[in-house]
């Protein structure tokens, strides 16, 4: 097992040179010439033939990628075209928010899946069961960014409760935790709650029915074991396949908030993603997705190992 | 007695027989025609799909105005108004014309990608599967570096990066669904390649591509289609969301997600005109799902 954890760990460094040499390539394959990502537009010419050669930019691909891994690999991700600012300082605000509303969104998606999945797949076959699955369709066919405007349409249009966009009043972006705060992550969190709620709902449903069909549950009933018992087991053995497909889910929601963040404004990677777009901030944009894509690859370690950990029965070689 | 009963025990024992090799000889597509027809959800999905299909091929007969024509005069008119059933977006322009000609790009851009990437990448997944080895590890692990990738967030790089448009969308999507599409055929294959007929071909003189081409492609492609079919859903919503990021389809082009977009101003005014093209979004993104459940539980393909 040693081993195996050993090999693993050393997969991912190919993996992660990979994903980096691909968000490297997005500015390449981006229309115009890489040297627009940074010199702004109406810079003379011998200003951009010095910036050419300042950042390597004549010399060929593989020369550049290497000079650039250099960079970030030392925690530099370049300038914002439009700020000015180095990429970083922006996009550390940014993860903090699309971390937390990640956090909240998958917690409160993995609970609902959970308890969902479990009833279902305890009950299969009766109502309870039809009512799950339904749900559990609704919600990974749902076009997220749109049920973020209906929630927005019911509770901030219509009733008032709860505000429609910003991390906070007067739309600053420091977080802290009360009313006011938390007033403006529950829309967001729950709009991008229900795909992970879908998915693991499916999820916990096939295990727990798997497991209840297994023999050695009609043996702890036989031997007279109490409903409460009989559950822990059935909790023990779904636990590390449903931690596994949440953990994955985390990952998911942080690359995939931007649509969210789009809808509720909030000032997160997403929001930060978009008005790179529309900015043509390459350098920005291609910061944010190779932060993005690590923390995804990191993820998936964790889980590949935690499941390792958990599963006793895993034994890889 | 005993003359008459035996007789007729020996035709009813031959009638079942034949009734059996009646039932084997209607073949596999046949039996997955009567499950599909005994499946309520899959006819009522199919049927909706169907029909919303033929609304937007006829949509220049069905439609009561011209989705290009605004006026400034009847802008955000609500849902009801005598003449435009479902209102009128932010430019006066009415919304049953425009949900009718938008599903075509949105159609167009779910489906498009997945059609693509369920070529090109089952072709690249048999490959890996069948030939194994190098091939193999060469498409494998070039797949394991696109998963490493959150698939809405790898869609937003590329398309980003290229800039908006329906092609580069296209484009997007379509390198987002391969890398999946690989690794369920190349899992499939190798199932296939290892069994008995597969080996007693190859021991009668086939070649690699007739072996392929007879007795693989025949039995992996059922899979990888209903696979393919399931991410169609997916694929509206991620394309859906890029134009209403103004990454996909540019204005005034009508198409449901950048409808969508443009209408999110509006939610003040006109709230329940504004979230009607997420309405069909989600009818349809719900009933290709469904369609795909009930697919691959008629063609009992496992996983």
């Amino acid at each position: 097992m040693a081993f195996y954890l050993l090999r693993r760990i050393l997969y991912a460094i190919p993996i992660a040179l990979a994903v980096g040499f691909v968000c490297f390539m997005l500015v390449q394959i981006a229309p115009g010439d890489p040297i627009n990502a940074i010199v702004p537009p109406d810079a003379p010419a011998d200003v951009v033939e010095q910036v050419r050669k300042d950042y390597g930019l004549d010399k060929p691909l593989p020369v550049q990628f290497g000079l650039w891994l250099w960079k970030v690999v030392h925690g530099d991700l370049g300038r914002s075209l439009a700020t000015g600012r180095p990429v970083w300082a922006d996009l550390s605000t940014g993860i903090q928010n699309t971390l937390m509303l990640a956090l909240c969104a998958s917690a409160l998606g993995f609970t609902l899946g959970c308890i969902l999945g479990g009833l279902a797949g305890t009950f299969r076959g009766s109502f309870i069961d039809r009512a799950a699955v339904s749900t559990a369709v609704a919600g990974v066919s749902v076009p997220h960014y749109w049920l973020g405007m209906v929630l927005v349409v019911i509770f901030s249009v219509q009733l008032n409760w709860l505000p429609a966009m910003g991390a906070g009043p007067g739309g600053s972006a420091d977080w802290s935790w009360d009313w006011e705060h938390v007033k403006h992550l529950i829309l967001p969190a729950v709009t991008l709650s229900v795909i992970p709620m879908g998915i693991v709902t499916r999820t916990v449903r096939g295990i727990v029915a798997e497991i209840m069909n297994q023999e050695f549950i009609t043996a702890l009933r036989g031997k007279g074991l109490t409903r409460w018992g009989v559950f822990t087991h059935v909790v023990k053995n779904a636990a590390p396949n449903s931690l596994a497909v949440m953990g994955l889910q985390l990952g998911y929601l942080m690359g995939g908030s931007i649509l969210v963040e789009t809808v509720f404004s909030w000032p997160g990677t997403g929001l930060l993603l978009n008005s790179a777009i529309f900015q043509r901030d390459l350098p920005v944009l291609q910061g944010t997705i190779l932060v993005l894509a690590m923390f995804f690859v990191t993820l998936n370690l964790i889980v590949d190992l935690m499941q390792t950990a958990l599963d006793p029965r895993i034994k890889r070689a | 007695m005993s003359l008459s009963t035996t007789p007729t025990a020996a035709e009813a024992e031959l009638a079942v027989q034949a009734r059996q090799a009646q039932a084997k000889s209607d073949g596999y597509w046949a039996g997955v025609f009567k499950r599909v027809r005994r499946d309520p959800v899959t006819i009522a999905c199919g049927s909706i799909l169907l029909l919303m299909l033929l609304a937007m091929i006829f949509a220049p007969l069905i439609a009561p105005h011209d989705p290009y024509q605004g006026s400034m005069i009847r802008r955000l008119r609500p849902i009801g108004t005598p003449g435009y059933p479902l209102g009128t977006d932010e430019l006066g322009r009415d919304i049953l014309t425009r949900l009718l000609y938008g599903g075509r790009l949105s159609w167009f851009m779910g489906i498009t990608p997945v059609a693509l990437a369920f070529v090109i990448g089952g072709t690249l997944g048999i490959v890996a599967g069948y030939v194994g080895g190098k091939v193999n590890m060469a498409i494998m692990r070039t797949t394991d570096v696109f998963y490493a990738f959150p698939s809405v967030l790898l869609a937003v790089a590329i398309s980003g990066a290229l800039g908006a448009g329906i092609e580069n969308a296209i484009l997007a999507l379509t390198l987002v669904f391969i890398p999946q599409i690989i690794r369920v055929s190349e899992s499939v294959t190798q199932g296939v390649r290892n069994l008995d007929f597969v080996d007693a071909a190859r021991a009668s003189g086939a070649s690699g591509f007739t072996i392929v081409r007879v007795h693989v492609l025949g039995n992996v492609l059922g899979p990888i289609f209903v696979y393919a079919t399931s991410l169609i859903s997916v694929c509206m919503i991620i394309a859906s969301g890029l134009s209403f990021l103004g990454l996909g389809t540019k204005p005034p082009e009508p198409e449901w997600g950048l409808m969508l977009n443009t209408l999110r101003t509006a939610i003040y005014v006109q709230p329940w005109v504004a979230v009607l093209p997420g309405v069909c979004i989600f009818v349809t993104s719900i009933c290709f799902n469904l369609l795909s459940d009930g697919l691959r539980q008629a063609m009992d393909v496992k996983g």
